[in-house]
């Protein structure tokens, strides 16, 4: 009894020793607040990450693929059985793109991916990354009347609305511009562009039987990363806000390789160049995605890049995506289908989708570990710091130790006073730090912006990280492993001044001045 | 002051004390005990202390025996060894050589937890400096006795009781006016008297004091004095006390001189 009223005391009266657990108390608050950030990217990212990638991946080792998908399909459902949910074969290659900005030719190095509009929906999250609501319940490379991105006001008028609009105002500039030079009758007309292909140029629409009417017509749809066809940026006002170079309607040019030999073929035989009409952008909010993916229906591309057997009719694809069952195990699936399709017979590697982001995933697992060894460290020094008080207090009990052993209290309760008082110091700072660190992560996306205020320093920018405000996500079981370890380093900080305590002779102790 | 007396002459008709649960047998007692025997008893007690290699003899073989009931003064002048026997007769040190009995029972070489039970339940204490937790208040230090007896549900069950004795014994010396007041707030004489009530919370066969008035003024130590008396006298209190004041060992039913670690 004795024990837990003497340290209760010692605990209100000490206050030195409140100073020595504060920085047990920022230790905590800290980890609470980075491990509570680190899981909230962590998942974020895995999210993400997964969102567009699926399961299990076969990738080719070439541009050219490997035949027959149909065939590796109908082996893989044998394969995998009940654990398939979904399958689709795809095309990857890197691409070209280039669009008109004001006159002026943008260009940007993309991803092309081939997609297959009915299947690619089973087997990742694509379809919810799409601005457009039907697209996201069924894709179609078609372009839609309008309604992009509803609910979204700094979205500009996009779809086969705008495309009219536009192709109506390129017209009567094509006309004005015609005029004026039928005024001035000096100019002599410029000579035909001998290049121009009917399709490529809109706007040398004659009247001609097959000219493409850009009012009517769209060129194969392309479904654009958001990253690709726009640029974020601050206004003056501080507010985030991206600017669209280009939107569904607009067309721009892709230019690829084709699946053919490099040495046999004449450098204009590699690459295949043709325009494309946006039909939707895709914003999945991972920067890396957003900014390199491309996506074209897949029978195009193919016919294209000449994936298509001329004599068979079969064709070629670079990657199958798979989707499995929910709690199907990932890398077993992964080992089963290594086991049908070993690596050295066949011409492509299959991966987990862990296993393709594998780096970025360890760097990330690594930083958490690495940040928790370096905060719990902090608070290991914090334990020391307990040491030293609690040996100061000791010193300065010394006599308290002598009167209570006259009193006949065995030294283990000497022991315990101190013990229980480096516990209790260690739950009330351990216990306040959770509750500051709790507080923080609750008001984190506050704190930021008004450090933001005081310094001008940005804190956590939405362009580069694609989010708009800093995801957390508390786990018990992490918080209550902070509490606890910090709870245990004050109580073993607590323990060879108790020891001593214990061991002092009574005589001695109640003769100290 | 002037109350103290009527509070103290008020004791023996006060309302019946307060009693704990019957004690169980000291840690060294036998069933064997023949009347009229020494509570406490010492044969050839040798202390001595050591600084390095040099060895200080405080006690040199000191015989002693304490009768039940008496209240024994043993005087001698500073540094003649009278705190070291007390410290060896309360068993908060051991002997060189030489054996202590209380109750018949040899006591001196008790492993230290039985010890720790004899101090706590069978010996009452008091010193020089009084030696009160600054932290508890006046109540709370006469009760630290009964909390390092009783575990924590065991003193919470007993609460009750435990401080209507302290409350009981505060009034018998003289406090009861002073029950929430920190330590650093009392006078010496109040603390002394704390120090007393504390020393009789778990109702002890043998009260230890050593040097009780050496830190009061005579007036104040006369008091204590009076107040040792009246214990030894109205409850059969078995008292040895330690003093180097003539005066005060007068008082006693016995005096013992120590010179030079030797009894005279």
């Amino acid at each position: 009894m004795y024990k837990f009223l003497l340290s209760w005391r010692y605990l209100r009266t000490r206050y030195i020793a409140l100073a020595s657990i504060i920085s047990v108390t920022l230790g905590v608050a800290t980890l609470v607040v980075v491990n509570a950030v680190m899981n909230g990217f962590t998942t974020e990212m895995h999210h993400r990450l997964h969102g567009i990638l699926s399961d299990l991946v076969f990738e080719s080792h070439g541009m050219g693929g490997f035949p027959d998908p149909d065939w590796h399909v109908h082996e893989i459902r044998k394969v995998l059985g009940d654990d398939l949910e979904g399958i689709t074969a795809t095309v990857h290659v890197p691409a070209m793109l280039n669009f008109q900005v004001r006159g002026q030719w943008v260009t940007r190095q993309v991803n092309l991916i081939g997609i297959d509009e009915q299947t690619y929906g089973n087997v990742s999250d694509f379809g919810q990354y799409l601005l457009h609501p039907s697209n996201r319940d069924h894709l179609q490379f078609l372009l839609r009347e309008e309604g992009y991105a509803p609910g979204r006001d700094d979205f500009p008028e996009a779809g086969w609305t705008y495309r009219r609009q536009r192709a109506a105002w390129e017209n009567s500039l094509h006309e004005a511009s015609q005029l004026e030079q039928a005024a001035q009758g000096s100019a002599a007309p410029l000579p035909q562009d001998p290049f121009a292909t009917a399709s490529s140029d809109p706007t040398a629409a004659n009247g001609a039987p097959n000219v493409f009417d850009p009012a009517k017509e769209q060129h194969t749809g392309v479904v654009l990363g958001i990253a690709i066809a726009s640029l974020r940026h601050r206004n003056p006002d501080g507010k985030v806000q991206d600017y669209y170079l280009c939107r569904p309607g607009d067309d721009v040019k892709i230019s690829f390789p084709k699946a053919v030999d490099p040495s046999e073929a004449r450098t204009n035989e590699l690459i295949v160049s043709d325009n494309f009409t946006i039909v939707d952008l895709y914003e999945s909010r991972m920067s890396e995605y957003d900014s390199s993916f491309a996506f074209v229906p897949l029978d195009k591309m193919q016919e294209m890049r000449g994936m298509i057997d001329p004599l068979s009719g079969v064709p070629s694809v670079t990657s199958i995506q798979i989707k499995l069952a929910p709690g199907v195990n990932l890398v077993e699936a992964r080992d089963r289908l290594q086991a049908r399709f070993p690596v050295e017979d066949y011409g492509y590697r299959i991966q987990t989708w862990r296993d393709l982001q594998g780096p970025l995933l360890a760097a990330v697992q690594m930083e958490t570990t690495l940040l928790n060894i370096l905060l719990f460290l902090i608070i290991a020094v914090a334990g020391f710091g307990i040491l030293a008080t609690f040996f100061m207090i000791v010193v300065e009990k010394t006599r308290d130790i002598g009167i209570l052993k006259a009193l006949g209290a065995p030294s283990s309760g000497v022991m315990s006073i101190f013990l229980s008082y480096g516990f209790s110091l260690g739950i009330v700072g351990s216990g306040v730090g959770m509750a500051l660190g709790l507080l923080f992560v609750a008001y984190i996306n506050e704190i930021a912006r008004g450090l933001e205020t005081i310094t001008g320093r940005e804190v956590f920018d939405p362009t580069v990280y694609y989010f708009q405000e800093i995801p957390t996500i508390n786990e018990p079981m992490s918080v209550l492993g902070v509490v606890l370890g910090a709870v245990m380093i004050a109580v073993l900080a607590s323990v060879l001044p108790a020891l001593r305590a214990a061991r002092l002779h009574p005589v001695e102790a109640l003769r100290y001045e | 002051m002037s109350n103290f007396f009527g509070l103290a002459a008020g004791a023996a008709t006060a309302p019946v004390s307060p009693t704990l649960a019957p004690r169980p047998q000291h840690p060294a007692a036998n069933s064997f005990r023949a009347p009229e025997a020494a509570i406490l008893k010492s044969t050839g007690l040798v202390k001595s202390y050591r600084k390095g290699s040099i060895s200080v003899p405080v006690l040199r073989g000191v015989d002693l025996e304490i009768r039940e009931g008496q209240f024994a003064a043993v005087v001698g002048q500073s540094g003649c060894g009278k705190s070291t026997l007390l410290h060896l007769l309360g068993t908060l040190d051991k002997p060189d050589e030489g054996e202590i009995f209380f109750e018949g029972n040899r006591i001196d070489n008790l492993p230290s937890a039985a010890r720790d039970v004899l101090r706590n339940r069978y010996f009452g204490m008091i010193f020089q400096f009084y030696h009160l937790l600054p932290e508890l208040t006046t109540l709370e230090n006469v009760l630290s006795p009964a909390m390092i007896t009783d575990g924590v549900w065991s003193y919470w069950r007993n609460k009750r009781k435990h401080v209507e004795r302290a409350q009981y014994l505060l009034e018998l010396v003289g406090l009861s006016h002073r029950l929430n007041h920190k330590p650093r707030e009392l006078s010496g004489g109040e603390m002394q008297r704390t120090a007393i009530a504390r020393a009789l919370i778990s109702n002890p066969l043998l009260l230890l004091a050593d040097e009780p008035t050496g830190n009061l003024d005579e007036q104040t130590g006369r008091e204590i004095i009076e107040l040792l008396r009246t214990l030894n006298s109205e409850q059969n209190l078995t008292i040895v006390m330690v003093t180097h004041d003539n005066t005060l060992a007068s008082e006693a039913d016995c005096t013992v001189r120590l010179v030079e670690g030797l009894v005279q």
